[in-house]
């Protein structure tokens, strides 16, 4: 007797918290929920930080706050899969392999960068340490709510730990002198030094068996690779020339880990092995070729031609390479090179979900997912469209028509403040 | 009349009309732009001799039989890049081929951009395939005067063949941008107000140099001063023959430029002016045209407070605005002027405005509207071609053609 009173009265309080937390059913709009064809005159109704409903024809729940979005089009929110807002810090000097940093304590929250990219319709992120090194730490995926801590915004494996991926790089970036590689063999042969030892400290930690004795001592490279080895943390590896692409490949095949390349600027000389390996692609539109030796044949073309070989693609912004505020345009710039209109709404969101291991709960408008997503004045390949609203987790975090917003998205004085965007004085070792 | 009947029959032989050239084309588009007045639909460019014979709708224009006829949907006049450094630096950043900026001295007017510009750099032929013409290029910010820039087409394998201006403007730099170019202490500035007190006194010396010339001239007793390449610069300066191009975003670097160029009587041209939205009034009573900095640009350092939206207030302030594609140093190594003002489409300019801005205002701004800049008879035969509107992301360029000549074919 006893028992199910106090079951009825958990119902009753469930019930109590749906009613108070009202439902929004967003109505008019053409939705692209990248999951399905485009809808129009369409109806999205979150509740509760989810997506509850989603169609032509959806009944709008008699409770909810209606808002009219007619001749607006509504998107997922974009997932950037390479970016370095909020300061992302990891190795140092010391060597150029160094998988124990965690950009998880570098962070600075208050970065306005975030506000950036809310203000560019980017809803998650993977933040990123640098490319002048071989390994240069663990990244950490973000969800750009509000947030007083990295913990606060981090995405959470289901341990309760930040979720996030590790940065490796090769080509020029990396190359220095010792204990950096001089060479692209040496490169490699340290990078293939270091997976072997992690394989053995992984057969340690196996034979042990849950025998506390038996494990090996704690050591915090070690532990990162042994994620990274047994494919809970995937390797986002900056790579530019072709044949570093297949390096990559390459080392992948040798050791199994869970892959996806960063900028890849030959892609379109390698496509059809890089589709050939199942690996995705992360790429980044750039205004001119050059800059750097090694993006002397980087193309808008990298975009169909990896489409064109069935790979996955998806873009990143690479901030303060590109802005986050003007993440669509990659989308816009691949259709110029004859990328398709569907590839290229999905590479901003639910290709970029599948790189971070996310597209159980981001990176495309159905019915149970996050309810992330972006209204827009228009199309999303339009140069004359613009981020109206920036929703997250069924907050409002970006609005055109809030002054404090608008400022972000358009700049002026103090409007970007605090803030760190790198500038370049000249050739430096870059991103 | 034994020449001209001999001239007649080998083109006769050749099987061309005797009148059509290889700077001689046709083109035909279903809306025509021409900066000098409303759009043309279905007009008709003609080029003879590599300048514009004629332009109106296809009713009015006759083709000439034999005529290179190119059909695009939408033409425009071939784009201005009002300011740029690509011909001064290799593409690829290696140390060996920047040549935009010297570092030794904090003042050396005496460098010529013709010295050092090379015609056959690949992103030239990157700005051409977009529609880019006409290029502003030579030293950049980076030092209190860095040297001289030149004016070209985006086409040519030497400078000869492609400068229509060989000294166009003297570079200067305002602010954290001319602080940060002493490199080693040597007679370089450490502060705002150093940089504009060794402008000032460099441009006294000038003063006082032409006065030397000028007494000389007038008195036969007199013997002029020993050449100095250095004042020779700034004596143009102060004659009002050469503009002075000032970079300087923060708005008391944009003051202390205005006020250098009201002391010395120069003309001026802002460039970058990052804050210039908080000083239109001044900026327009002096008389100063902008070239505003990418609307992409980075907003870091002096750049911090930089808006999507300052083009737009510029030219609905009145001041003549242009767009650069300006220099960032690493990726990318250089921007497209057609990119950069249809950014700012969203942020309240007009068609007409953001393609007057890298075309007829820019041409003004660099003073040569004569040649370039609109699609009027006389002018030169520089075009640019696009499948729709040219500032959509999903359109393409598709022809680029520079005193009558296709200089690209490319769907880009």
């Amino acid at each position: 007797m006893k028992r199910p009173s106090g079951l009825l009265t958990t119902l009753f309080l469930m019930a109590a918290a749906v009613a108070s937390a009202e439902p929004t059913a967003f109505v008019g709009a053409t939705i692209m929920p990248v999951a399905d064809a485009p809808i129009d005159n369409g109806v999205l109704v979150i509740d509760g930080g989810k997506i509850v409903a989603i169609g032509a024809g959806v009944r709008v729940p008699r409770n909810a706050e209606v808002v009219d979005v007619a001749g607006k089009v509504i998107v997922p929110g974009f997932v950037d899969t390479h970016s370095h807002i909020g300061e992302p810090a990891g190795a140092d000097r010391s060597s150029p392999i160094q998988p124990e940093a965690r950009v998880l304590d570098s962070i600075n929250v208050r970065d306005a960068g975030f506000k950036r990219a809310l203000a560019g319709g980017i809803t998650t992120v993977n933040l990123m340490s640098g490319s002048g090194h071989l390994m240069s730490g663990q990244t950490i995926y973000v969800k750009l709510r509000e947030g007083n801590s990295i913990e606060s915004i981090a995405y959470k494996k289901d341990d309760g730990s930040v979720d996030g991926g590790m940065k490796m790089a090769n080509g020029t970036n990396p190359r220095r002198d010792p204990p950096f590689p001089g060479t692209r063999g040496k490169s490699a042969a340290l990078v293939r030094q270091k997976y072997v030892a992690a394989q053995e400290y992984m057969a340690k930690i196996e034979r042990a068996d849950g025998d506390a004795e038996k494990m090996p001592e704690r050591d915090l490279a070690m532990e990162a690779l042994v994620e990274v080895l047994n494919g809970e943390r995937i390797v986002h590896h900056h790579t530019h020339r072709h044949d570093d692409i297949l390096t990559v490949l390459r080392l992948q095949q040798e050791f199994g880990f869970r892959v996806v390349l960063h900028h890849v600027s030959e892609a379109h000389r390698v496509a059809k092995e890089i589709a050939a390996a199942n690996a995705p692609v992360s790429l980044i539109m750039i205004d001119s070729p050059g800059g750097k030796l090694e993006a002397q044949y980087i193309d808008f073309e990298n975009a169909p031609a990896l489409e064109r070989a069935g790979a996955n693609v998806g873009f990143h912004t690479d901030d303060y390479i590109t802005d986050s505020r003007l993440f669509m345009r990659m989308a816009a710039l691949g259709v110029r090179a004859g990328m398709s209109r569907e590839t290229a709404l999905r590479a901003l969101t639910l290709a970029g979900a599948e790189m971070l291991d996310l597209d159980d709960r981001i990176g495309t408008l159905e019915r149970g997912k996050d309810a992330d997503f972006v209204i827009l004045s228009g199309d999303p390949l339009s140069v004359y469209t613009r981020v109206q609203e920036t929703w997250v987790e069924g907050v409002k975090r970006f609005d055109l028509d809030d002054p404090d917003d608008r400022a972000v998205a358009e700049g002026g004085f103090g409007a970007l403040q605090p803030s760190f965007v790198h500038e370049f004085h000249g050739y430096e070792e870059g991103h | 009349m034994k020449l001209l009947s001999r001239l007649l029959t080998v083109c006769l032989v050749c099987g061309v009309s005797v009148s059509v050239m290889a700077s001689d084309i046709a083109v035909r588009g279903d809306r025509v732009y021409t900066a000098a007045g409303g759009p043309i639909e279905n007009g008709v460019v003609i080029v003879r001799d590599g300048k514009i014979a004629a332009v109106g709708p296809a009713g009015d224009v006759a083709i000439p039989d034999g005529m290179v006829v190119v059909d695009a949907a939408v033409v425009t006049p071939g784009l201005i890049d009002a300011h740029t450094v690509v011909g001064m630096v290799g593409f690829l950043s290696q140390d060996n081929d920047q040549d935009y900026l010297e570092r030794s001295a904090a003042i050396q007017p005496e460098l010529r951009a013709i010295d050092a510009y090379n015609a056959r750099e690949p992103l030239i032929e990157w700005l051409r395939t977009f529609g880019v013409t006409t290029i502003h290029s030579g030293h950049g910010p980076g030092e209190i005067i860095s040297g001289q820039t030149l004016i070209a087409k985006t086409t040519g394998n030497t400078i000869a063949e492609a400068v229509i201006n060989p000294a166009a403007m003297v570079a200067a730099t305002m602010g954290e941008g001319a602080v940060m170019s002493g490199n080693d202490g040597r007679n370089t500035p450490g502060t705002r107000g150093k940089v504009a007190a060794m402008l000032r006194t460099e441009l006294l010396n000038a003063q006082a140099y032409a006065k030397k010339i000028a007494a000389a001239e007038d008195d036969d007793e007199k013997e002029p001063p020993a050449r100095d390449l250095k004042l020779e610069v700034l004596a143009g300066v102060i004659s009002g023959e050469m503009p002075m191009l000032v970079t300087a975003h923060r708005h008391n670097d944009i003051m202390t430029a205005l006020r250098i160029a009201e002391e010395f009587n120069i003309r001026m041209v802002l460039d970058g002016a990052s804050e210039a939205y908080l000083l239109l009034d001044e900026i327009k009573a002096a008389g100063v045209p902008v070239i505003v900095h990418p609307a992409m640009a980075r907003a870091g350092g002096e750049r911090e407070n930089l808006s999507f939206t300052t083009a737009e207030k510029l030219i609905n302030a009145g001041i003549p605005t242009a767009f650069q594609s300006g220099y960032e140093g690493y990726v990318p190594k250089t921007r497209l002027v057609l990119f950069e003002a249809a950014m700012t489409l969203p942020h309240g300019l007009t068609f007409e405005q953001a393609l007057a801005a890298i075309t007829i205002d820019a041409a003004k701004i660099l003073g040569v509207d004569d040649r370039v800049g609109s699609i009027e008879v006389g002018k030169d035969g520089d075009l640019a071609l696009y499948d729709g509107d040219p500032f959509e992301y999903t359109s393409h360029a598709v022809g680029t053609i520079i005193e009558g000549v296709q200089v690209s074919d490319r769907t880009k």
